[in-house]
């Protein structure tokens, strides 16, 4: 059969295609994967040439990093700010929301606009504000108690990051509260719930999926956030990517390079488990909230 | 009670704790950055004096917010460009062709997105290695010595160094954004734009693009917001603004001023500054993008 031209240009099309696509992906793959594999390199493997593979698993990186290096507090401080932020989120916009998006009061337009507005205050100019206004209420908490409590402090950390992820959150529950008939609240009311009755056994729990994606996006938020962290913990308490700031400041220094990427390993080993399982949601929810911080 | 004191005490309940942590840690440090602008704090005083406008009337003069300025808008654009170019070819590849593994490369192409800013500092980091980075040891495999270069060490490649990381995060965010709104463009059109002998090329610049034209919009407005703060959480745990300052970024100045210096108000008047200065430049490319929205 004689090919025609049309389809000898779609061949080379669908060639270059590929060739795009794949060039993309080995960009992205490969520094990640290299990143792991030089987690379990040995340090004078560091001196060769980069692309060779590990000789074996040095797993004493990884001790090093936990037990000199002190990852093991850091992760721990990381799993106890983002799980406190993550619930006092969720106990705060859910209720918010779901009043936000269904009920109409006095002020309740005002409060909504109030909200949108909140999308883009950014953390980044507010940081040195908080920090210095933790300062000073730690002033007059030290006269009267003796110590200072707000810097440094673990649930104030997740307090602040719940607070700056409450508009993002409110407005993306809002928009799926929205959608839900009212005839659930009536049937509610009918059969005499309460207005909590009705948020708590009605109205909440099929904000199911939604909830998920609040949690996986703002999870990875608070993990991988380090900025805040940086400023208002300055003495203890630092989180997983603050720490890792440090570590890789003092490996560079005494050019010992494993422990660092080990510690690269595990700052983002449990996103990236999270996001293999959890994928389709993230990319799905992005499109329903598309935005960023 | 009366029905309408507890569906006021059930608003109420619901609403406040949200309003007071918002007004708490959003609204005060905000007004705070404005009111501290007007202000000379800091140093090694810790007296608040009002001064005015006069750490604006400084700003104008320092070089270093100037070169900050300079950087900051030749990252938004180099960023821009660069990212809203590859996403939207990988976006229009991925959701129109019929390409084997699609779904493998959008799982794949979104990685940087969940990675933190300091790992990914990390990564290019052990790129950007002069003497044993894998970007130098490519070129050396490829005989290309003479490409090889001091990427993080050299004062006028560095703030290209970071553009680089930049749009390698961003790809695939905006690609799945652009994809989600080319999935709502109806079939037909394509088939009977082929029908009617369109080009690829055709159908790309005459159905596509204006018919997600709006979510372009959109991200143009992320692309300046997010640019100029990623810009600052990357070259902060990148590079520090150095060499010799030469890759300092708008909030990385801030920061540098206001909490490593000391000089809050000075650090607070450059925040407004660049506060201003991106509302605006988003208005501005919100103005001269608009067209009238095709329905379909």
């Amino acid at each position: 059969m004689k090919k025609s031209n049309g389809s000898q240009t779609d061949t080379l099309y669908k060639l270059f295609i590929y060739i795009a696509l794949i060039t993309l992906a080995i960009s992205i793959i490969v520094p990640v994967a290299w990143v792991f594999f030089a987690s379990i390199k040995q340090n004078a493997e560091f001196y060769g040439n980069p692309w060779s593979i590990p000789l074996g698993f040095h797993v004493e990186n990884f001790i090093e990093a936990f037990q000199e290096a002190n990852m093991g507090n850091y992760l721990f401080n990381s799993a106890v700010v983002t799980v406190l932020a993550l619930a006092i989120l969720l106990i705060v916009a859910l209720p918010a929301a779901y009043v936000l998006s269904r009920f109409s009061f006095r002020g309740s337009k005002m409060i909504n606009s109030f909200v949108k507005v909140g999308l883009f205050i950014n953390i980044s100019y507010i940081a040195v504000p908080i920090f210095l206004m933790l300062l000073d209420w730690d002033t007059v908490i030290r006269t009267i108690l003796g110590e200072e409590l707000l810097l440094n402090n673990r649930f104030m950390l997740a307090l602040i990051y719940a607070s700056t992820a409450l508009p993002f959150t409110i407005y993306l529950l809002s928009s799926y509260f929205q959608t839900l008939p009212s005839d659930f609240e009536e049937a509610a009311s009918i059969d005499g719930a309460g207005y909590f009755k009705t948020m708590f056994s009605v109205m909440l729990p099929m904000a199911g999926p939604s909830i998920i994606i609040v949690i996986l996006f703002n999870f990875l938020l608070f993990w991988n956030e380090y900025i805040l962290a940086l400023t208002l913990m300055p003495g203890e308490n630092q989180t997983l990517p603050v720490g890792l700031l440090n570590l890789m400041a003092a490996e560079r220094a005494a050019a010992n390079y494993g422990p660092m990427y080990a510690g690269m390993v595990i700052v983002m080993l449990p996103t990236l488990i999270l996001y293999i399982i959890l994928q389709k949601r993230l990319t799905q929810g992005m499109t329903v909230g598309g935005l960023k911080g | 009670m009366s029905k309408k004191k507890s569906r006021n005490l059930f608003i109420g309940v619901c609403v406040a704790p949200a309003l007071i942590l918002l007004i708490l840690f959003m609204v005060i440090p905000t007004i705070e950055v404005f009111r501290m602008s007007l202000y000379q704090w800091g140093g090694f005083s810790n007296n608040q004096q009002f001064v005015g406008f006069n750490n604006f009337k400084l700003l104008w003069n320092d070089m270093d917010f100037i070169r900050s300025f300079q950087n900051s808008i030749l990252l938004i654009v180099i960023v821009a460009i660069f990212t809203f170019v590859i996403a939207v070819f990988f976006a229009a590849i991925l959701s129109k062709e019929k390409i084997r593994g699609s779904n493998f490369f959008r799982v794949i192409f979104y990685i940087p997105n969940i990675l933190s800013i300091v790992v990914i500092a990390g990564i290019f980091s052990a790129i950007y290695d002069p003497s044993n980075g894998l970007l130098n040891s490519i070129f050396h495999l490829l005989s290309l010595e003479t490409l090889q270069q001091k990427w993080l060490g050299n004062q006028t490649i560095v703030i290209y160094s970071v553009a680089g990381a930049l749009v390698w995060q961003a790809i695939g965010y905006y690609m799945v954004m652009y994809m989600s709104s080319m999935a709502s463009i109806p079939a037909s059109y394509y088939e009977a734009a082929s029908l009617e002998g369109a080009s690829k090329m055709k159908q790309f610049t005459g159905i596509t693009l204006p018919l997600i034209w709006n979510n372009i919009r959109t991200t143009l407005t992320f692309f300046i917001i997010s640019t100029i703060n990623l810009s600052f959480l990357l070259v902060k745990a990148m590079t520090g603004g150095g060499p010799d300052g030469s890759s300092e970024v708008f909030l990385f100045y801030m920061y540098d001023q206001a909490y490593t210096n000391s000089t809050y108000g000075y650090g607070m008047a450059i925040g407004v500054v660049v506060f201003i200065f991106s509302f605006a430049l988003a208005a501005i490319v919100n103005f001269i993008t608009k067209r009238d929205v095709l329905e379909y």
